[in-house]
């Protein structure tokens, strides 16, 4: 069990850690089939149950929302965060919607400009985030073995390894997933959705949680419009319908079209969280 | 996939509240999950027996509430269920509400001994 917080996660692997974290985890897992042979294994089932008469069970009323754990690390990597003057963005997208190609192309832009730091979330291999320190950011990797997507407390074992800078905007690419990843605070300020034109543009209707939980919608790959039945107009407003007030900015991370004004979301974004916050002791302006 | 998270949630609440409340074994489970929440009960009812083995729950009876999902609309301010987040409300065809119901994920009660 992790001596940090107790955690029992086996199946994440934080690239390049393998102290204290990830060895005693292996344990959690694979008891469940081992056991299952075990005929003679005591407390189980019904061999335990009580005479009629003399039960003792009674009632426990608790109230607790399933998912208060992982609120929990949200919160706490959300206060760290904002302590930092650090934009956290999750995100999210279905797999193949040129996430990583947009995200590189915008570290390449900004890097010059402003902090910059990436967490990358996949089930298996560092090929994103290699491809990301190829740009020159840092960058750490997280594979979910099993697991759809990342959690907050994930998240807050990545940013102990991977120290963002104060006042930096740190990306946090979530697995390619258009269902799981809704549900899962992170403690980032905002979510970010790419959608991409090959798609098609019912996607909002076909996944309306993770609609609902996005505040910016980046419309990706609007150089193929052109060889595509995608009608940019009925997407907008099936995302309309799921979340009203939602900005959305059509693009092409591989032209370029379109993504000064994705600079100009982060820019801004970044500015609010800044404006009128203390500095950390030591930190420079 | 993710019902598996969130059985692996429901079983660290339950170890902990053992531990608080002095009990070894959970005979039953009382949950909420909001029909809005995008959970899929059978996967979660899988996933839940899976999860549990050899633990204190092992066994355990689920009881799963489904909570109607509820909504307002901003525009006309009519209150009505809502069965998918992309239905139009009843009374003036709008798209802009607000959900207020249906989206809990609870355990509400279990029975312990």
């Amino acid at each position: 069990m992790c001596t940090v917080c107790g955690c029992g996660e086996g199946e994440t692997r934080l690239e390049g850690e393998g102290k204290g974290h990830d060895h005693e985890h292996a344990h959690s897992h694979g008891e469940g089939a081992h056991h299952r042979h075990d005929t003679h294994h005591y407390g189980r089932g019904p061999a335990h149950a009580h005479a009629p008469g003399v039960s003792q069970t009674r009632m426990v009323r608790i109230e607790q929302d399933i998912l208060a754990r992982n609120d929990a690390y949200a919160r706490a990597n959300r206060s760290r965060l904002a302590r930092a003057g650090i934009l956290a963005l999750n995100l999210v997208s279905s797999p193949g919607s040129g996430k990583t190609t947009l995200l590189t192309r915008t570290l390449r832009d900004l890097q010059g400009e402003m902090p910059l730091a990436v967490i990358e979330g996949d089930q298996e291999t560092v090929n994103d985030a290699e491809q990301i320190r190829a740009t020159g950011v840092q960058a750490l990797q997280i594979n979910t073995g099993k697991g759809c997507h990342l959690d907050a407390h994930m998240v807050g074992h990545a940013l102990d390894e991977l120290r963002p800078k104060a006042q930096s905007i740190l990306f946090i690419e979530n697995v390619g997933n258009l269902v799981c990843p809704a549900a899962f605070d992170l403690g980032e300020a905002q979510k970010v959705l790419i959608l991409s034109v090959t798609e098609g543009e019912d996607k909002p209707l076909k996944y309306p949680h993770m609609f609902h939980a996005a505040d910016l919608l980046l419309l990706n790959k609007i150089d193929l419009l052109p060889h595509l039945d995608f009608d940019v107009a009925r997407c907008e407003e099936y995302a309309r319908r799921i979340n009203p007030e939602i900005p959305i900015l059509p693009l092409s991370a591989r032209t370029g079209e379109g993504m000064e004004s994705w600079y100009r979301w982060l820019r801004l974004a970044r500015e609010s969280r800044l404006l009128g916050r203390t500095p950390l002791a030591g930190e420079t302006a | 996939m993710h019902e598996i998270s969130l059985c692996e949630g429901i079983l660290q609440i339950l170890e902990e509240q053992g531990r608080e409340h002095g009990f070894t074994r959970v005979r039953a489970i009382w949950l909420e999950i909001g029909t809005l929440a995008a959970v899929e009960i059978e996967a979660l009812r899988f996933g839940f027996e899976v999860v549990c083995r050899d633990t204190l729950a092992a066994g355990a009876a689920l009881h799963i509430e489904e909570v109607p999902g509820q909504a307002r609309c901003l525009a006309c301010a009519g209150e009505f269920s809502l069965s998918h987040r992309h239905a139009p409300c009843p009374r003036c065809g709008g798209y802009r509400l607000e959900v207020t119901g249906g989206d809990e994920m609870r355990i509400k009660e279990l029975e312990v001994e």
